[in-house]
């Protein structure tokens, strides 16, 4: 193993450990939004398709490189869109002397 | 000098997911949190683009309006009650990305004839993981879409056909390490993989959904992660771990809301024949109720707890629910949502369905608090729920589904069950809920019912 791969081994320990923290004390309220938000992350993955759609080293890795590019960019954008539109309808009770106004449902328009 | 500005880029980028998965810790920040998280990842991608082995950008834009045509109907149009398949097509696309991209690096490196172990091995995970993810989460689309049938599929010696189909699919991933320029090899390692997501999800009723979406996540969390190995790159690794870090914690939290192991979920086929019903019920005469009788009560009840199950979402009647609920506090009484941790398809179906109806955040209240409350509770309406409201669970050694944590529905002074028919629910088991003498029970369609209490409610 060389030291890269050590380094690697490292990141990946430590980045577990890290999410498992975080991730643990996020709420059951939130969990939806929580799988929605770390597919929009995991998109990540774009950056070793751009890579791959982009080194022009011939037509296989040009075509798998431009629909993994497909692929990781619809989850961004749709991934973070989702999240955003999901948390926007998260709201807390309102004051009671707004309660009567909106009963109309005009909250979830958007 | 472009190496050095790209890395400090995915520093940034991972600084800020972390923060962004910190800030989902509360309502009130989880959304600026995730707004940063974009940030970071446009700076992540932007930086990429200088990568020096990046040399034309042609396929790139084809593929980025591509991608950003699919995502944005996928991100905007999509609705609430469609998540849990929304959730695993993007499984599918996340994994087919990964897959797609260990095939072209191997064959890149096929091309350039510089092939180490190592590399062998993380381009082998990857493509495992990711094309049994691909296959498995579309099977996971196809159920909860209705494409394909929801109920369990099995054959004989299903588990050892899968068993022998790993274990080749671990044979190819050895050899490869051996003789890591055999391509054949490499490419039935994909199909089996393949074949293997395809049967490992077959089985799998719905009800039993939320786990394997979650375990779907994990797995595309992995696969990211090998990519990163495969490439040097540790953003990936970061991001995978994450990724995988999540879908392994909630499939574990749904999971232990079901009572059941990883192995019984996965392999156990629940409910896929009428054996599992025999178990007996208390027995006893469901006692009907119309509209009006039902609504009387609500309109003079002090407290009331509303149980959403997975029926809310396949009749979409969350917004009646809400009407419903805010008509009996305008009249003074006080309503709660009870949330069940696998009620839906999702974990958290039921929250973000609540939250898209205009129902305040504070209003839903986790199984563990709001089974306190169930005593002091006047009425408790059940709308689509069934196993994971049955006592059967408690008091039933013989039930199948023995020893889950339930919503205590049954504390509560009376009980209305909002129903569609007699029919038993998915897992076949009979509920000593719908028999119980305070009981009542109100047939029809979840929401023209609650329509009805609504307006019966207003009239009172």
């Amino acid at each position: 193993m060389t030291a890269m791969q050590t380094i690697q081994l490292f990141v990946f320990l430590l980045a577990g450990f890290v999410g498992f923290q975080t991730i643990s004390r996020i709420p059951p309220l939130l969990h939806t939004p929580l799988m929605a938000a770390t597919n929009a992350i995991s998109g990540i993955s774009l950056v070793a398709s751009l890579v791959l759609a982009g080194s022009a080293a011939g037509m296989l890795a040009t075509v798998l490189g431009t629909i993994a590019v497909a692929c990781a960019v619809t989850n961004i954008v749709g991934g973070f869109l989702i999240t955003d539109r999901m948390l926007a309808m998260f709201k807390r009770t309102e004051p009671a002397e707004s309660k009567l106004a909106d009963t109309t449902g005009a909250s979830h328009h958007d | 000098m472009t190496e050095t500005v790209i890395q400090v880029a995915y520093l940034i980028a991972a600084f800020l997911f972390i923060t962004a998965l910190r800030a989902l810790g509360r309502p009130d920040s989880a959304r600026r949190g995730m707004q940063l998280a974009a940030f970071g990842m446009a700076v992540a991608v932007a930086a990429t683009l200088l990568h020096a082995r990046i040399v034309t950008y042609e396929w790139i834009a084809i593929g980025a309006v591509l991608g950003a045509a699919a995502g944005y109907p996928l991100g905007m149009w999509v609705p609430m009650t469609a998540m849990p398949q929304r959730i695993a097509l993007s499984h599918a696309f996340g994994a087919l990305a990964a897959t797609l991209v260990g095939v072209g690096e191997y064959s890149h490196d096929l091309a350039v004839g510089a092939i180490t172990r190592t590399h062998v091995l993380a381009l082998s995970f990857e493509v495992l993981l990711g094309s049994l993810t691909v296959t498995g989460s579309a099977m996971a689309f196809g159920k909860l879409q209705e494409i394909l049938p929801g109920r369990p599929v099995t054959f004989p010696y299903q588990n050892i056909v899968n068993l022998v189909l790993v274990a080749a699919g671990v044979g190819c991933l050895a050899w490869l390490i051996a003789y890591p320029i055999d391509a054949r090899v490499f490419v039935s390692m994909i199909v089996i993989a393949a074949v293997v997501g395809v049967l490992f999800v077959l089985p799998i009723g719905g009800a039993d959904m939320p786990v394997v979406v979650s375990l779907l996540n994990s797995y595309a969390g992995l696969a990211a992660v090998a990519t990163g190995f495969a490439i040097d790159n540790n953003i990936l690794i970061i991001v995978g771990a994450l990724d995988g870090l999540s879908g392994l914690i909630l499939s574990l939290a749904m999971s232990k809301a079901m009572n059941r192991s990883f192995a019984n979920v996965l392999f156990g086929a629940f409910g896929a024949d009428g054996s599992v019903a025999s178990a007996e019920a208390a027995g006893g005469e469901m006692s009907e109720t119309n509209s009006e009788n039902a609504a009387l009560r609500l309109a003079y009840a002090e407290r009331v707890i509303m149980v959403p199950g997975y029926g809310l979402a396949v009749s979409q009647a969350q917004h009646q629910m809400r009407e419903l609920g805010e008509l009996i506090q305008k009249r003074g009484g006080e309503v709660r949502y009870a949330i069940h941790p696998v009620a839906g398809r999702m974990p958290g179906h039921m929250n973000v369905l609540l939250a898209e109806a205009g129902v305040p955040y504070d209003k839903l209240i986790d199984m563990d608090e709001i089974n306190e409350r169930f005593a002091e509770t006047d009425v408790a309406v059940v709308v689509g729920a069934n196993d994971v409201v049955n006592p059967a669970a408690q008091t039933n050694r013989a039930s199948p589904i023995f020893g889950m944590p339930i919503l205590k529905v049954a504390d509560a002074k009376s009980v209305l069950v909002l129903k569609r028919g007699r029919g038993k629910g998915f897992s076949g088991v009979d509920n000593d809920l719908f028999v119980d003498p305070k009981t009542s029970m109100l047939f029809g369609d979840a929401r023209e019912s609650l329509l009805d209490l609504g307006a019966e409610v207003k009239s009172a």
